[in-house]
């Protein structure tokens, strides 16, 4: 495993509250580089905590956080994270096109300046990677819901990142985009980008998986190999009630 | 074009075009954040500075612009670490401003109700020279901004958290598009009023964003939109008696109705374009799905 070499992403001790609710209680997390780390859980099990205090968006009540051998605090070099929030749209109160999303993308190497050609070509790059070439005019509000998880992705690209933070990046996304999505992740592993990613279920990703940590109240209760083919299913206190997952299928009888 | 000659209206021509171009192109970026009505609240608060200007006998506008400064900053950080009720400060901070405004105003030997009546609702005559060097230097600030720095302020206006992450400073771009906003209002507020600012930051932006698909796209024709009515009312404000701000934001309005009325037709035509270019590169519908789990027809009914 390449996780022994220098840690890409270090979180010792990490603790956080929201309200007055302990959302993280000690939480330890390393991702060396290249590698590909899922983080997984329950609804409420601090997934998507844990992945905002890396990049400092939640403020932690204890423990550390560094990035690329950094202590946040002093991290200054965001140019080498790219981050996909979860959301659901990429639209604001203003039109504004493919292009335009993902270029904002670029602002962390172009900061206060103007673009040059080079990340003119960086952002032109990015919306290849996830096959909207040829939708990059059009307004984000005529995409689909697949199609702007992609936009946001090759927002995230555009900075050309080696760390990739990604929150459910595969929520509300059909089947033939989650395979897209898939595609282009295994590109930038192969190009050797660092990944950390909150997943619901394991979905099309799975192969790319090296590691899964797994979170349940706040606190790590696995980290090793991924939960293979059974995904969150199997683990404990999954309350979650999957349309297609039933063991035998259901048929009530009123539409078949 | 007689009404170039008069030096009154060619004050008050130069002022209009600062306005519209100024107060759309501020007004975007408030509209993608979706605080569509801060140039509202900004236009009460500036109210008070003016009547602190009469009382001081300084220079309202520039008193104006202070008090403005203020308040959109309040408001600002009220937005930002406001935790509950964060409605209720701000609706606060709009009433006190006005009713700080009347009150002070009257206190003034100097601010009568005609006065009053000129910055609420705008008055083109009143216009002075020391008024449009004042909405000339401010106008230059707020376009500096707008254009200069409109990359960053989009990124921050569509995904404030992203925005964060790519080390952009987005407080200090917050308070900076506060301010713009509150310079803003007070560039307009000798032409359309403090009451009616609001509306010519909002409506051209509404009025472009019904038949364009860009950000860049609907700046630029807002900011038309914007020197057109801004323009036009001014002129019939030359012809014909009516008060310059309401006339303004009628046409605005006008224009909103029309952009809205051609905005169903317009797409239609762009989906007719796709379709046909579409049909020509031989796309089909058809795309593939992976199969990944076969049909079971074991199913117990």
């Amino acid at each position: 495993m390449e996780s022994v070499a220098e840690p890409v992403i270090s979180v010792r001790g990490a603790r956080a509250t929201l309200g007055s609710r302990p959302v993280l209680r000690g939480v330890d997390l390393t991702v060396g580089r290249g590698e590909v780390v899922a983080l997984l859980g329950a609804n409420g099990s601090g997934k998507s905590t844990a992945v905002r205090s890396v990049i400092g968006q939640v403020p932690l009540t204890g423990g550390s956080v560094s990035l690329f051998g950094t202590e946040l605090r002093r991290f200054r070099a965001w140019s080498r994270v790219g981050y996909v929030p979860q959301r659901t749209t990429a639209t604001s109160g203003v039109p504004a096109t493919v292009r335009e999303v993902v270029a904002s993308g670029r602002l962390s190497r172009t900061r206060l300046g103007w673009p040059s050609r080079g990340d003119r070509a960086a952002v032109r790059r990015a919306i290849e990677l996830v096959g909207l070439a040829d939708r990059s005019r059009d307004s984000v509000s005529a995409l689909s819901g697949g199609q702007h998880q992609r936009v946001l992705i090759a927002r995230a690209l555009a900075a050309e990142p080696e760390l990739l933070i990604m929150d459910e990046p595969m929520a509300g996304v059909d089947l033939a985009s989650q395979e897209i999505l898939a595609g282009t992740l295994r590109e930038q592993v192969a190009a050797g980008t660092t990944v950390l990613l909150v997943l619901h279920e394991l979905g099309p990703l799975e192969p790319l998986i090296d590691r899964a940590v797994v979170l349940r109240d706040g606190c790590v209760v696995h980290d090793g190999p991924p939960p293979r083919a059974v995904g969150q299913h199997a683990l404990p206190g999954h309350d979650h009630v999957h349309p297609h997952a039933a063991d035998e299928p259901l048929r009530t009888g009123l539409l078949s | 074009m007689e009404f170039l000659q008069d030096p009154f209206m060619q004050r008050a021509l130069l002022a209009a075009v600062l306005v519209g171009v100024t107060a759309p192109a501020v007004g975007i970026h408030l509209v993608q954040r979706r605080q569509a009505l801060m140039g509202d609240g900004i236009g009460h608060v500036a109210l008070t500075g003016v009547g602190l200007g009469f009382l001081l006998s300084t220079n309202p506008v520039w008193m104006a612009t202070l008090v403005a400064v203020v308040g959109s900053v309040a408001m600002e950080l009220i937005r930002a670490y406001g935790r509950t009720r964060g409605d209720i400060a701000l609706a606060m901070l709009f009433y006190g401003g006005m009713a700080g405004g009347v009150m002070l105003m009257n206190l003034s030997g100097t601010g009568s109700n005609a006065n009053l009546t000129s910055y609420l609702f705008g008055s083109l005559s009143t216009v002075s020279d020391e008024d449009v060097v004042a909405i000339c230097l401010l106008a230059g600030f707020v376009l500096l901004v707008t254009v200069g720095l409109r990359r960053q302020l989009f990124a921050i206006s569509q995904d404030e958290e992203f925005a964060r992450v790519t080390g952009l400073p987005v407080r200090a771009l917050n308070l900076l598009v506060a301010v713009t906003a509150a310079v803003t209002v007070t560039v307009a507020m000798r032409v359309v009023g403090l009451l009616l600012v609001s509306a010519l930051m909002v409506v051209p932006v509404a009025a472009a964003q019904q038949v364009t698909r860009s950000f860049a796209v609907t700046f630029v024709v807002a900011v038309a939109i914007g020197v057109a009515v801004t323009l036009a009312g001014t002129v019939t404000t030359y012809y014909q008696d009516v008060p310059p701000g309401a006339t303004i934001v009628l046409l605005a309005i006008a224009v909103f109705v029309l952009f809205t009325a051609l905005a169903t037709p317009l797409a239609r035509r762009r989906s007719r374009a796709v379709e046909a270019a579409a049909g020509a590169a031989g796309t089909e519908c058809d795309v593939d799905v992976p199969a990944t789990r076969r049909p079971a027809g074991d199913a117990a009914v």
